[in-house]
């Protein structure tokens, strides 16, 4: 066992030094030259501000922008450190509902989700899957093709604009599957906010007819 | 499911098992220390390694040297890595000044990450600095992957040849897998990885200022030379809480395909090198067809679970036409999902790319069962190899069983001895998941720590049991494992799982090796066809997964039946 000793704790040393540090820090070298956008975490700007990541969702809630999945991500309530509280699409964390296909709590978040889509004037039984399930990092950036159409006349309505307008932008934003293959088609929901805004003139006299009519 | 997910799958596994070949091959040479194409580059830096520390690559152990050398290696690492998690406030390269990891937790995953288990008690976003993850856990993927390398590869060199007294030097094969398997490919995987936009940086977290105009912090870190390793080395402990569903660590529909190939790669070249080192090439290919025909049929039938969807949703008004979405990503669906969780269970990697816990009952008992088998379709890097081995030993038992004859294994007779050793490593992690998983079911600490009631409860426990076992290290992620019974009852399993086998095989290794190599007659019973292949499938079913099926009745299974009553829980 003694002789063993000598080469058992210089590999364990000469490994961690290799491995541990040489090695990655010179990919996070090699990253931060070669491929800054990804290896610092793919962010978008707008105005030289950072607005989110292209990888990671945000936690749309007002009309006027397409909203992401459901997110099951909680995290500790600022108010009461003792209790829980749900943090959708906080970029710190990341976790799935965990819920089991017959989990009464799954059951019924979706009864409600479903509800409220109906009284959002979706017809009975088209509803996607992805609109009413919480994605396993809480974190996902895409939305089906099918959850984003059914949100097209709610946004065009918030933003004053013809619903073609959007269905456009909305077509322009979906990705088919991976070479053909692999993946399924897909819509990024920030990348297709960000579009939603940067629409010109259309968007502004939408805007001011509004108030005209008003 | 549809045609596309279905072809998504096989070709996929068919593209891994063309890649494994030439692998299985090149493994063969550089653990023989022949020359290979990396030699002009690594060769230096391989004996400035044994120069350092002393070694002799040309010296050969005992298998009770060969299993010393490892288990004192391994107790070194453990205590190394303990100090990082505990101490990581103190070190380097911490921009979110993380405190160390409370005692039980940093026992929990020193044990985890030593034995290639790489189950997660903690949530590394929050638990663990970028420092830790790179000196600590990064290293350990390393060296557990190489760890199991080299122990395949001493068993491999017990059927080689007749009357061998020595296995092998285990740092040389430790060394030789890390230079010249492992680090090359980790290095070329971690650019593709990060071409796809897996980030690597020591940054703190991104701040930004949303579109609604709230505030959203972005958890970032040196992922991508982590993630290549991760699944390259079957490890599966996740830079992310989300682990490969998390969109930094597994980015795209190809990088999901990509991974899957990469936690594949190893278990299935493993035995095309021993195919090689006993130079007869039948040999490994049979071991190699019953682990790619069991891991694909599991594919299928996981993606045929969750691609019909959840009926108790279609009830609601939900179209079912995507499948269970609930705990998937969009970029992935069903197909991709399905293939990287059962691909990632087969093999011990324990990586998810969506949430196990929220699978339809069927879906979710297919990466269960495959652990249960013993981590052998195709397992574990280098420990799904040597099980399958003792497999293989009691299926030519059973035949010889069958016709009276003493059974053998490539020329090697197949004793009391080896069996006996044999049925030691099959019956201990049996007993030690059954005996956990029904203890903490009765126990308050146990209960408190499901999160889903029911028998969906009881799977997400025997799951928890099994996974850490059989050093799998995927969780039906909403038991809450951070308890101390838990934490030390994991611990002390994934511990148990990795050496309570690994020892036994290099005993039955070193028995093997000093026996003579007898010539192959026409009463040997032949271990290449598809005859040997039939039986080796049946012995792992009957051996490996009867053992557990009255539990899984309990848990999957009667969730099926309830959910097909429209019952919830």
């Amino acid at each position: 066992m003694l002789s063993h000793l000598r080469p058992a704790l210089s590999l364990v040393v000469l490994f961690t030094l290799l491995l541990g540090l040489l090695f990655p820090l010179g990919f996070v070298g090699l990253g931060a030259v070669a491929l800054p956008f990804s290896a610092t975490g793919s962010l978008l700007e707008r105005n030289g501000q950072p607005v989110g990541s292209a990888l990671i969702g945000q936690n749309f809630t007002t009309d006027r922008y397409f909203h992401g999945r459901e997110s099951a991500i909680s995290g500790t309530d600022p108010k009461d450190p003792s209790k829980t509280v749900p943090t959708p699409y906080d970029g710190s964390n990341s976790s799935a509902s965990n819920l089991a296909p017959t989990s009464k709590a799954l059951h019924d978040r979706v009864a409600a989700d479903v509800a409220a889509l109906h009284k959002g004037g979706a017809a009975p039984g088209s509803i996607p899957m992805d609109a009413v399930t919480s994605s396993g990092s809480g974190l996902d950036p895409d939305i089906s093709p099918d959850y984003a159409a059914l949100q097209a006349g709610r946004v065009a309505a918030a933003r004053h604009l013809p619903v073609d307008t959007v269905r456009q932008l909305l077509a322009a934003h979906t990705l088919g599957r991976t070479l053909g293959l692999l993946g399924e088609p897909r819509v990024n929901v920030l990348r297709l906010n960000l579009a939603l805004d940067s629409l010109p003139a259309k968007g502004d006299t939408g805007v001011g007819v509004h108030t005209s009519s008003r | 499911m549809t045609t596309l997910g279905t072809v998504e799958i096989l070709l996929t596994l068919a593209i891994v098992v063309a890649a494994a070949f030439p692998t299985g091959r090149y493994l063969a040479t550089v653990m023989e220390g022949e020359r290979c194409f990396l030699s002009p580059v690594l060769a230096p830096v391989e004996r400035g390694l044994y120069a350092a520390c002393g070694i002799d690559p040309k010296q050969g152990m005992s298998w009770r040297g060969y299993t010393a050398a490892l288990l004192l290696l391994n107790a070194l690492h453990f205590a190394l890595l303990y100090l990082i998690l505990r101490l990581q406030f103190y070190l380097p390269f911490n921009p979110q000044g993380i405190t160390g990891m409370p005692p039980a937790i940093a026992f929990n995953t020193a044990i985890s990450f030593v034995t290639n288990t790489n189950w997660q008690a903690y949530t590394p976003e929050s638990g663990v600095s970028n420092g830790a993850q790179m000196a600590g856990l990064t290293v350990h993927n390393f060296l557990s992957a190489a760890s199991g390398i080299a122990v395949a590869v001493a068993v491999m060199r017990a059927f080689a040849a007749g009357g061998v007294q020595t296995l092998g030097n285990l740092w040389a094969d430790l060394t030789r897998a890390t230079l010249y398997a492992l680090l090359p490919l980790a290095c070329v995987f971690t650019i593709l990885l990060m071409a796809s936009g897996v980030p690597d940086t020591l940054h703190a977290f991104a701040t930004v200022t949303t579109l609604e105009g709230a505030h959203q912090v972005i958890a970032l870190g040196p992922v991508a030379f982590q993630e290549a390793i991760k699944e390259l080395g079957t490890n599966g402990g996740g830079f992310f809480n989300a682990n490969s569903a998390h969109p930094f660590e597994n980015p795209t529909a190809l990088t999901c395909a990509i991974e899957t190939f990469m936690l594949l790669l190893i278990p299935f070249a493993l035995p095309v090198t021993f195919g090689r080192l006993v130079r007869e090439p039948g040999q490994g290919r049979a071991l190699l067809v019953a682990m790619v025909g069991i891991l694909g049929l599991g594919m299928i039938l996981a993606y045929a679970a969750e691609s019909a969807g959840n009926p108790l949703l279609h009830a609601l008004g939900v179209d079912q036409a995507q499948g269970n979405l609930e705990g998937k990503e969009v970029r992935f669906g069903t197909a991709l999902t399905a293939m990287l969780n059962v691909g990632a269970t087969g093999t011990s990697t324990g990586a998810v790319s969506g949430a196990t816990d929220s699978f339809m009952p069927l879906g979710g008992l297919v990466p269960l069962f495959l652990m249960q088998l013993g981590e052998v379709t195709p397992g574990g890097i280098g420990s799904g190899f040597y099980f399958m081995v003792v497999f293989a030993l009691l299926a030519v038992f059973v035949a010889g069983l069958m016709v009276g004859r003493t059974p053998e294994y490539l020329g090697k007779k197949v004793q009391a001895r080896e069996v006996k050793l044999a049925m030691l490593a099959l019956l201990i992690l049996t007993l030690w998941i059954l005996c956990g998983a029904g203890l903490s079911l009765v126990l308050s600490a146990g209960l408190a720590a499901l999160s889903n009631a029911g028998p969906h409860g009881l799977t997400e426990m025997l799951y928890a049991w099994t996974s850490a076992t059989e050093n799998n290290g995927s969780a039906m992620a909403g038991l809450t494992a951070t308890g101390p019974l838990l934490a030390y009852g994991q611990g002390f399993a994934m511990l148990f799982g990795r050496f309570a086998v690994m020892v036994p095989i290099l005993a039955i290794a070193g028995s093997l090796a000093a026996k003579p190599k007898l010539r192959m007659t026409a009463g040997t019973f032949p271990t290449t066809g598809l005859l040997f292949v039939g039986l080796l499938v049946g012995v792992i079913v009957i051996l490996g997964g009867l053992q557990f099926l009255p539990a899984d009745a309990l848990g999957p299974i009667a969730e099926h039946v309830g959910l097909r009553t429209g019952t919830t829980y």
